[in-house]
């Protein structure tokens, strides 16, 4: 954390975590990838996550229009985009309005001081100018004047004014560059390639990141510079990823392993559109990513495509799962292979679209009519969403059936290294297609293992037969209304999905073994966490995580490791969806709830907190 | 005619060892029996070919063809056969669907289908009721008409399918009485061949639930005087005596007597079923007396499940990336030693 320390020299950071706030038109998703970029390269960890405003293109200078960057960046492992705000750079006022909550008492703020106009200054809420007012006492405040000494950097170069104005985040990350002894190079070549044909576009970039770079420099306005060192990470090639762009790859690297085409019926839903934007990006791979006219088309057009055999997916967050249902339902009666992708957000019905939550659980695990049991997993940090991309695809073509996988606009978002992968060291993916049969085929005959039946698809010669939404009779799959077929076809159903059971991992547990409190969490909660009880455990606490990416069925040593403590919390973004299905199946312990709806991430004092009192508590 | 590489079927072969369970004396075992003749002339092989549907009566029609299909859910066969057409756009891919299937609950998949022109072929059954569910009035029953759920007599006006469909950019419409098998297979060979989203709508009676809805047009006794049916490049003539035939007056359609008030054959419109203009379509679609049978619009055009096959093959003919391992290294990198 920084210091109140001011000497002029260079001063040493474990972590740090810093964000950018602007206008949505101030380009600070840019500043802040730049920032987070130049660090992994410089060796760092980080984690980043975008905080955007739902209207496109809210009135300037008001609050509604505020759009952020936070990144946290580490000589250690980091595994949050961090709670509290090091260092806030805020555009305008109402930037500093909407973000100064976040920022403990001795950080720094910088300022743009020529966005303090009488109009900003009112358009933001704010009485009178916050700058001179004692709200400001508690920080380092560095007041700039950010616009207009970009402009005087760029004057002579011929540029529009709203073009040059454009340029006034480059002189921000600039001055930041300094304060944490970034280079330059980095963004300097991003933008040659960027705007190749935009010379003048790149020149006031460049020209504003290095005025930036000396102002800051040159003036004693701001502490010393400081140094975040190199992460102990695994040697490797990186690349930094968010979650959803990460879940596409992971789909195209299973298409790849298991020599299947890929296949999206997608319709666009925040948080969940950039992963049909990056699916679409690469029909060269074969991807057709068909944007289809409702969610239902959607996800019926994937199981058309699964019949057609193809891997076959569909993205969507919580409405769109909730239009969905009925299909999933076809599918699990049709027995056909499909992932299905809820990146969750703020609910009910339209909730809050661009925050995170974790309250589709229960209808991913439940949302259907009838007994329609599909598998559920989870993801929990941006860059696992590959590997649980790729598993799901993996169990869907496997076991013949629809799997539910759960991201979050948290970890969607938010970005992260990742240690970049090969098809080669996925694991095998064996499809279940037949292309002959001696005599008859018998398209719900089943793997005596797994129960999941074979996959013929049109096209291949004597295999024609038919599959729908009424009940199949067993093997044959002709319709049937017989009693003790439905009985026995529905525990099929569910049985095949239970099974999945001996296909994955055992849960792990880190930090304690056993012992006081055992930490129970699911998807991408997991940084808040770990990060909590990895803190309290290595501050000598008997504190373990259990955190699950396997949810139905839930691993088969689940019992066995709640045994294991004396006491169980259960935390998660919602009401406490998860605390029911354990309840349900391990009714003998008795669970601590600790749940947060705000449309925000645990902070990591919060659990901690939280944490002490159920160990406190005899 | 046929490929020597092709098997020769008969309508024997694309019949499944399943009950059919229509009431006696409906028009769908006439579509049935009419798909069955049709598909051995369409010199393709058994195995390409997927029938798709929603639910309602109509919609059990896969499971009676020995051939692929789904039984899929209500109103969303239009987006299973867009799937399957996307996914092997080599398959000739069939939906069976009614007027509750297609024009209510499934409309918006129905006239995206149409939108896009993906290559399949939709048998419209519509008998302006609901049947499966018995009897409740339908988007296509007719003002007034008592049923189930409108007992005062409906006060919703229906939808005309041709109108629809043209309207949605429909290429390719026709339309043939549910009783007329020799027609019906006419047009399902037509249709097949046509590379876009055929649209046929069938005057379907429904014995049981609104028994008689097309008697006006397909009565022995009124028939040919009831019915126009039209040929690309032929004359617009019908009837009895084979001397009415269709004119334009002004912006209207109108009947007229060959040999009456001096108009000749001559002067008779012949049907362009190519125009990709559908003014005159859409007029013929909407005529009620006569009633306009045959392919009325079939105007060749792109479809979107072709171009899309067509675009994957050319930007992976030239993308640099064989592998998604060379996406994945490509770009911003860095190495952690
Ligand atoms: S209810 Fe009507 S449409 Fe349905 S099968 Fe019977 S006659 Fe045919």
């Amino acid at each position: 954390m920084t210091t109140e320390n001011t000497h002029l020299e260079k001063r040493s950071l474990k972590n740090v975590v810093i964000r950018f706030v602007g206008d949505s038109g101030d380009g600070m998703q840019l500043t802040g990838t730049q920032f987070s970029a130049t660090s992994a390269l410089l060796g760092n960890d980080i984690a980043t996550f975008p905080n955007y405003p739902s209207e496109i293109r809210a009135p300037q200078g008001t609050v509604y229009g505020v759009s952020g960057f936070q990144v946290h960046i580490g000589e250690s492992a980091v595994h949050t985009p961090g709670d509290d705000v090091d260092v806030l750079v805020a555009m305008n006022p109402a930037a500093l309005k909407t973000n100064l909550s976040s920022v403990p008492p001795g950080k720094t703020i910088i300022v743009d001081t020529d966005s303090f106009t009488k109009k900003n200054i009112a358009k933001a809420g704010y009485e009178e100018n916050p700058l001179l007012t004692s709200q400001m006492d508690p920080y380092v405040v560095i007041e700039a004047p950010i616009t207009s000494l970009t402009l005087e950097s760029i004057k002579d170069i011929g540029l529009d004014k709203s073009s040059a104005d454009r340029s006034k985040n480059m002189f921000a990350l600039g001055m930041v560059y300094w304060m944490f002894s970034r280079p330059l190079e980095h963004t300097i070549d991003f933008f040659k390639k960027k705007f190749k044909n935009k010379p003048l576009v790149i020149e006031a970039n460049i020209r504003a990141l290095k005025a930036g770079y000396n102002y800051a420099q040159t003036l004693e306005l701001m502490p010393s510079p400081f140094v975040v060192l190199p992460a102990k990470m695994e040697p490797g090639t990186y690349r930094i990823i968010n979650g959803n762009t990460a879940t596409a790859w992971g789909f195209m690297a299973a298409a790849e392993k298991s020599g299947l085409e890929l296949y999206l019926g997608s319709y666009p839903i925040t948080p969940a559109s950039d992963i049909l934007h990056e699916l679409a990006k690469h029909l060269h791979f074969g991807v057709k990513a068909f944007q289809a006219e409702d969610e239902i088309a959607g996800v019926v057009s994937t199981i058309g495509a699964s019949f057609a055999g193809e891997l076959a997916i569909t993205t969507t967050s919580g409405p769109g799962l909730a239009l969905k249902g009925e299909a999933i339902g076809l599918a699990i009666m049709m027995e056909m292979p499909m992932v299905i992708v809820n990146v969750q957000r703020g609910g009910p019905s339209t909730g809050l679209p661009t925050k995170t939550e974790q309250s589709d659980l229960l209808q991913a695990m439940y949302g259907r009519n009838g007994e329609s049991p599909a598998i559920v997993i989870a993801a929990s940090t941006p860059e696992n969403c590959f590997d649980y991309a790729f598993i799901a695809s993996k169990l869907a073509v496997e076991h013949m059936t629809p799997v539910i996988l759960l991201t979050d606009g948290y970890i969607a978002n938010g970005s992260a290294p990742w240690k970049i992968k090969t098809v080669e060291e996925m694991p095998e993916i064996k499809n279940r297609k037949v292309t002959g049969v001696e005599g008859t085929y018998e398209p719900y005959e089943r793997d005596p293992e797994t129960l999941a039946r074979t996959w013929a698809v049109p096209g291949t010669p004597g295999l024609e037969h038919r599959v729908g939404g009424l009940e199949k009779q067993d093997i044959t799959g002709n319709v049937s209304m017989d009693p003790e077929n439905h009985q026995h076809m529905t525990k099929i159903r569910q049985e095949k999905v239970d099974r999945v059971a001996n296909y994955i991992p055992e849960l792990e547990v880190e930090g304690a073994q056993e012992g006081d409190l055992l930490v129970v969490g699911w998807g991408g909660t997991y940084g808040s966490l770990f990060t909590a009880v990895n803190s309290m455990y290595e501050n000598g606490e008997k504190i373990g995580l259990a955190h699950f990416n396997y949810i139905n069925p839930l691993p088969k040593n689940t019992k066995e490791i709640f045994k294991r403590f004396k006491k169980i919390v259960v935390c998660e973004l919602n009401m406490g969806q998860f605390h029911m299905v354990l309840t349900s199946h391990f009714p003998e312990f008795e669970y601590y709830k600790h749940n947060k709806i705000q449309g925000l991430p645990f902070s990591v004092v919060e659990l901690m907190n939280k944490f002490q009192q159920i160990l406190d508590n005899k | 005619m046929t490929d020597t590489n092709k098997p020769v079927y008969t309508f024997k072969d694309f019949a499944s060892d399943q009950e059919v369970r229509w009431c006696p004396g409906c028009d769908d075992y006439v579509v049935l029996r009419s798909i069955q003749k049709a598909l051995p002339l369409m010199n393709r092989k058994k195995e390409d070919f997927v029938f798709v549907s929603g639910i309602g009566c109509s919609s059990r029609f896969p499971y009676y063809m020995d051939t692929y299909g789904i039984h899929g859910i209500h109103g969303r066969a239009a987006a299973l056969a867009t799937g399957i057409k996307l996914a092997n756009h080599d398959l000739s891919v069939w939906i069976a669907t009614g007027d509750g299937d297609s024009l209510a609950i499934g409309g918006n998949h129905f006239i995206h289908l149409i939108r896009r022109n993906i290559d399949v072929n939709l048998i419209l059954f519509n008998n302006e009721i609901y049947g499966l569910t018995k009897g409740q009035f339908s988007p296509t029953s007719l003002i007034g008409q008592k049923t189930k759920s409108s007992p005062f007599g409906n006060i919703q006006p229906p939808f005309h399918p041709g109108e629809l469909a043209i309207g949605s950019g429909s290429k390719f419409f026709a339309r043939v009485a549910g009783g007329d098998t020799k027609l019906q297979q006419r047009i399902f060979v037509e249709a097949e061949k046509f590379e876009g989203a055929a649209i046929i709508e069938v005057m379907q009676n429904c014995v049981i639930f609104n028994d008689g809805a097309y008697d006006k047009y397909t009565d022995k006794a009124v028939k040919s005087d009831a019915q126009l049916r039209v040929e690309h490049g032929k004359p617009m003539i019908f009837g009895k005596e084979n001397n009415k035939g269709l004119v334009l007056e002004g912006l209207k359609l109108k009947v007229v007597t060959i040999g009456e008030n001096g108009v000749t054959e001559g002067d008779i419109l012949v049907h362009n079923a190519i125009d990709p203009d559908p003014t005159l379509h859409l007029m013929l679609a909407r005529l009620e007396m006569p009633i306009v049978v045959g392919v009325i619009r079939a105007v060749p055009g792109k479809t979107v499940d072709e171009l899309c096959n067509l675009r994957l093959a050319e930007t992976r003919a030239k993308s640099p990336f064989k592998s998604v391992n060379d996406l994945f290294a490509s770009g911003e990198t860095y190495e952690v030693k």
